[in-house]
């Protein structure tokens, strides 16, 4: 493969290039408006803490901005017990982190190209 | 036990955000776990070179103000698994980097990384003071040119007066790391040589990175010039800079650029 690429070589400036375009399409949408990949997190958290007692630690957002889609991943930890816990069990939490279920709210926002 | 290290300069433009991608990944890819904390507030840009701008949900500031946890707002490198990145904030006002706030953050830092590796942005107002500010050691980083030898020089004299460890009486471990070196424009007395700048900012010597092609196509491809192309020139001094770095003594050389098929059939990783 590497003597392959050494016969097509191409430069890296292309690649560049995309990234920038696709950075900076999210920079400059997030100056003209709110973010919506923010406010999107933070609806379904407070969705989500109407319903339980969600601890920060236990939520885990990842974000992938693309060209044409991007992903907001929530990754929530909810304890089965949650709300009914007996006082043994509350107090060894820790020990109980295999049995938490757990809830992934995944979803692609669609960005309005480049603007 | 964690070491915290700055990258600072004073002057801009001289490869401080470079700098702190390639030692981060070079100390990283030893095995070592590497925290690297952009500091630039407002002009953040290690995320893009780092490859990792896609990904950025919190900052250092959310950080600060308690919106995330330090867990939430660190970004794990997608090549190195023991490589961390915390962003800097691209929007809010500079305000809100307090003292107290980067003490918290580089204090909970150290209970998870072996090193802690702080970009300063470049000048010395509150972003570059407070990059430093709590740093067991720096790396200075000069390029063999008037301008950024001086700016570099009031940068020292700054790490011996401003920083946590100077006003407890300490002296902070200092070290200089020449980028953007021609030996042969050097050799010509086009350029500073290295002699002249050691001998001008007497501080000892880190490493000499040789002007290459390689730095630019590393930030194309948002990677590390050490994972980008671990033989290239650049890439080599590096490491030896991140060994000396950990103590091992390692003889200081400019290395040169490879054959280039050579190099290419047998040296270049993907990006």
């Amino acid at each position: 493969m590497k003597l392959l690429s050494f016969f097509r070589r191409q430069g890296s400036a292309p690649q560049a290039r995309e990234r920038l375009q696709i950075l900076l399409s999210h920079e400059r949408a997030a100056g003209r408006q709110p973010d919506l990949l923010a406010i999107l997190q933070e609806e379904i958290l407070a969705t989500i803490a109407r319903q339980i007692t969600v601890e920060r630690e236990n939520v885990r957002v990842r974000i992938d901005r693309g060209a044409t889609v991007s992903t907001l991943e929530i990754d929530v930890d909810i304890p089965h017990a949650a709300g009914s816990a007996s006082a043994s069990f509350a107090s060894n939490r820790r020990a109980h982190a295999a049995a938490i279920a757990r809830g992934a709210v995944k979803m692609a926002s669609f960005s309005r190209g480049f603007g | 036990m964690a070491r915290v290290l700055v990258v600072t300069s004073g002057k801009g433009g001289v490869g401080k955000t470079t700098s702190t991608a390639a030692l981060g990944a070079a100390l990283a890819q030893t095995g070592q776990s590497v925290a690297v904390v952009d500091f630039d507030v407002g002009l953040r840009n290690l995320d893009l070179i780092m490859g990792a701008e896609r990904r950025v949900v919190f900052d250092l500031i959310n950080v600060i103000q308690g919106v995330a946890k330090l867990p939430q707002a660190l970004i794990r490198d997608k090549r190195l698994e023991t490589l961390w990145l915390l962003p800097a904030s691209q929007t809010r006002d500079k305000e809100a980097l307090t003292e107290q706030g980067v003490a918290a953050v580089i204090n909970e830092l150290r209970g998870k990384f072996d090193w802690v590796i702080c970009d300063s942005p470049a000048g010395i107002e509150r972003g570059a003071t407070l990059a430093m500010r709590f740093a067991d050691c720096a790396v200075i980083v000069t390029n063999p040119e008037v301008s950024s030898v001086r700016d570099s020089d009031r940068i020292i004299g700054l790490l011996d007066a401003k920083t946590e460890m100077a006003e407890k009486g300490q002296r902070i471990e200092k070290h200089l790391l020449i980028t953007r070196y021609d030996p042969q424009r050097a050799q010509r007395g086009e350029m500073l040589n290295i002699e002249d700048v050691l001998e001008i900012l007497s501080t000892p010597l880190l490493g000499i990175i040789p002007e290459s092609q390689e730095v630019l196509r590393a930030s194309n491809l948002g990677s590390p010039v050490t994972l980008c192309n671990a033989a290239s020139a650049p890439a080599r001094a590096y490491l030896d800079a991140a060994r000396r770095l950990k103590g091992e003594t390692v003889a200081m050389c400019i290395p040169t650029e490879q054959h280039r098929l050579l190099s290419r059939l047998f040296g270049r990783r993907a990006a």
